[in-house]
């Protein structure tokens, strides 16, 4: 055993003093850590306030058969009181494997997995082809950036109405495929299109961020790393797959983490695409919102136990995706 | 062992000989004529996709009649700037653009104030609790917005602050303000801790540290923290449309839904605004988007 003398106080170390009572290992702590605690203590009180106490909340109302009727509410000047009760778990029994708990739950779950995967993988590999091409020296390359990133540059509320125009029936994308003899999907009435058009209109708002987040993954990777791999003969695919594609892991698995839990919450796109009217294009996101707030009585109880559910699976996923990572020996830049 | 010499005698003349025809060798970096040509091709294509459905919308926004959307070639011979006149004096665009702004400012403010320091703890710091308070920050993050939307519904309502503005300013914080602080993270952490040695050695307390060295360093960072929870808050929809119920105190978000309802779509009038309110966030968003590329992948370019 090595046993080191600290220079300064002459102490003996190695040979460890009895470890302090509680008390005092607090009053250590305090002391070391007091300025960190204090720095952290705004977003602590604002998360408690506006995270912690909501949340609980939420799941409070979870278990009760909380709706528009019976909660709280002052209609003119009488106010009534809420006569909601505690029902324990039926709301999660309910939605799991209750009646027609297909079309209400796994229907829109197993469309938001479908509708996750699609956009993602889209995203991601629109976003890198184009990161590539543009990671060249081209002329009007710049141009080209910035005409690419405007989709990104235009708030989502304002574009989705864009193509809520161009999709209409009778609007400029049927009339061309009408002039092209091709078929025009009825895509804002027809379930199978609907779902397209919102993966479509999804793609497009999506992929600049990725793109442009690859190209700064893409600009920092070594130049030296290309040349010696053309020293070594290396062919173009071989300097992708061997060197481009690992100098990006790191960007790439965030950017796909943040991507995953952004398409999966995603909300504006498929609720200013379709309103109310399309029930089986509703993502559980919009389903549990219209749960709660775009049908009369108003379910709260349910929609506060989808939004349990989806954060449950969100976190069971991000925690299996860092395990992933750590054993790939990667880390989340984020 | 004569062959291989001969090999390689000819392996090495090989490059002289295209060096001759300086068209052929290709220097890193450069790209063939055909694959310039595709790589146009294909970035053309990308941007007309890009751009058309914006541009289409600028297009409809001048057609004086709402049922124009469906015979856009009548557009050409009638096109006037009457439903930007319109929407400007006869809508509530000036109360929408108000709403908006106070509540994204709002927000920014409150969010890059409060996530700062904490922003700086977590990139100087390591205290008991610091994984389990980085978890947390995480998570808040990818909060659905079906998670919180009912509860804060119903304590709002208790507190009397549906329809307010700080009401939803308080629910655009509880995303705020982790981003922020994450945000912030990656940014102090690409500034040197010599910095800090050098003001803790010069006799600073870690606060003074913070505010007189590191803060004013870290303008890039808490501009595009600022600037991010602007755009964020800006665009929100679910909580706007369920919290604000005066139609004096839209956001824009809500403001442009309420063009089209059930009886009735203005969708001329809706085009005009979507491109008003699209033009000068664009604008914004051009001027700042560089700071905000390198500020979002600042942590994972670093490797």
């Amino acid at each position: 055993m090595t046993v080191a003398i600290d220079r300064a106080t002459g102490k003996r170390r190695g040979d460890r003093a009895p470890r302090p009572g509680l008390g005092q290992r607090l009053k250590n702590s305090y002391q070391k850590h007091w300025y960190a605690y204090a720095m952290i203590a705004p977003v602590i009180v604002v998360l408690g306030i506006l995270v912690l106490y909501p949340l609980a909340y939420g799941l409070y109302l979870t278990l009760t058969d909380a709706n528009s009727l019976n909660t709280a509410r002052t209609i003119g000047v009488n106010e009534i009181e809420a006569t909601y009760k505690f029902i324990g778990f039926d709301n999660y029994a309910d939605i799991l494997w209750g009646d027609t708990s297909y079309d209400r739950f796994w229907s829109h779950f197993i469309w938001t997995i479908v509708w996750t995967a699609a956009c993602v993988v889209l995203h991601y590999s629109i976003g890198l082809g184009l990161a590539l091409l543009l990671n060249q020296k081209l002329r009007g390359r710049t141009l080209y950036r910035l005409v690419l990133v405007l989709p990104w540059a235009v708030p989502t509320f304002v574009t989705v109405f864009g193509w809520r125009f161009m999709l209409a029936d009778g609007g400029i994308i049927n009339s061309a495929l009408e002039t092209l003899h091709l078929p025009a999907p009825l895509w804002l009435e027809d379930t199978f299109w609907q779902r397209f058009a919102a993966i479509m209109v999804n793609t497009w708002c999506g992929v600049p961020f990725m793109m442009v987040s690859l190209l700064g993954g893409l600009q920092s990777i070594d130049a030296s790393l290309y040349e010696a791999a053309e020293m070594d003969g290396a062919s173009a695919w071989q300097r992708f797959r061997y060197v481009t594609l690992p100098g990006l892991r790191t960007v790439s698995s965030t950017v796909v983490l943040l991507g995953i839990i952004w398409t999966f919450n995603q909300f504006a796109v498929i609720f200013l695409l379709f309103g109310n009217t399309a029930p089986d294009a509703q993502i559980l996101v919009t389903w549990a919102y219209y749960l709660g707030f775009g049908q009369q009585p108003r379910d709260f109880a349910q929609s506060a136990a989808y939004g349990i559910l989806l954060l449950g699976i969100l976190i069971v996923f991000t925690s299996f995706y860092r395990r992933w990572l750590n054993r790939n020996e990667q880390q989340l830049a984020i | 062992m004569s062959t291989t010499t001969a090999q390689t005698s000819a392996a090495a003349t090989e490059p002289e000989t295209t060096e001759k025809k300086p068209r052929r060798t290709r220097r890193r970096g450069e790209t063939s004529l055909a694959g310039a040509f595709v790589s146009h091709g294909v970035l053309t294509v990308a941007s007309l996709i890009a751009l058309f459905p914006v541009l289409w919308l600028v297009y409809l926004s001048l057609g004086p009649d709402k049922d124009d959307y469906l015979h856009p070639g009548r557009i050409w011979s009638k096109m006037t700037f009457d439903n930007y006149a319109f929407v400007l004096s006869d809508t509530n665009f000036f109360d929408w653009l108000k709403s908006s702004l106070i509540v994204s400012l709002g927000t920014t403010v409150i969010g890059v104030l409060i996530a700062a320091t904490t922003g700086y703890a977590v990139s100087r710091m390591r205290f008991p609790g610091y994984r389990k308070f980085m978890w947390v920050l995480l998570v808040t993050q990818m909060f659905p917005i079906a998670v919180l939307i009912v509860p804060m519904y119903q304590i709002l309502s208790d507190l009397g602050l549906i329809d307010t503005y700080l009401g939803l300013i308080l629910v655009y914080c509880s995303t705020a303000v982790p981003y922020c602080a994450w945000l912030l993270k990656g940014y102090f952490d690409t500034i040197p801790f010599e910095i800090d040695e050098a003001g803790r050695v010069d006799g600073l307390t870690p606060f003074g540290t913070f505010a007189r060295l590191i803060l004013p360093l870290a303008k890039p960072g808490l501009a595009v923290a600022a600037f991010y929870s602007f755009i964020t808050a800006f665009g929100e929809v679910a909580f706007a449309t369920t919290f604000l119920l005066d139609d004096e105190k839209y956001t824009l978000a809500v403001g442009l839904q309420s063009f089209v309802s059930e009886h009735d779509a203005q969708r001329n009038l809706m085009a005009a605004t979507a491109v008003l309110i699209a033009i000068p966030v664009s604008l914004f968003f051009y001027l700042v988007q560089k700071n905000l590329v390198t500020g979002l992948t600042a942590g994972g370019t670093k490797g």
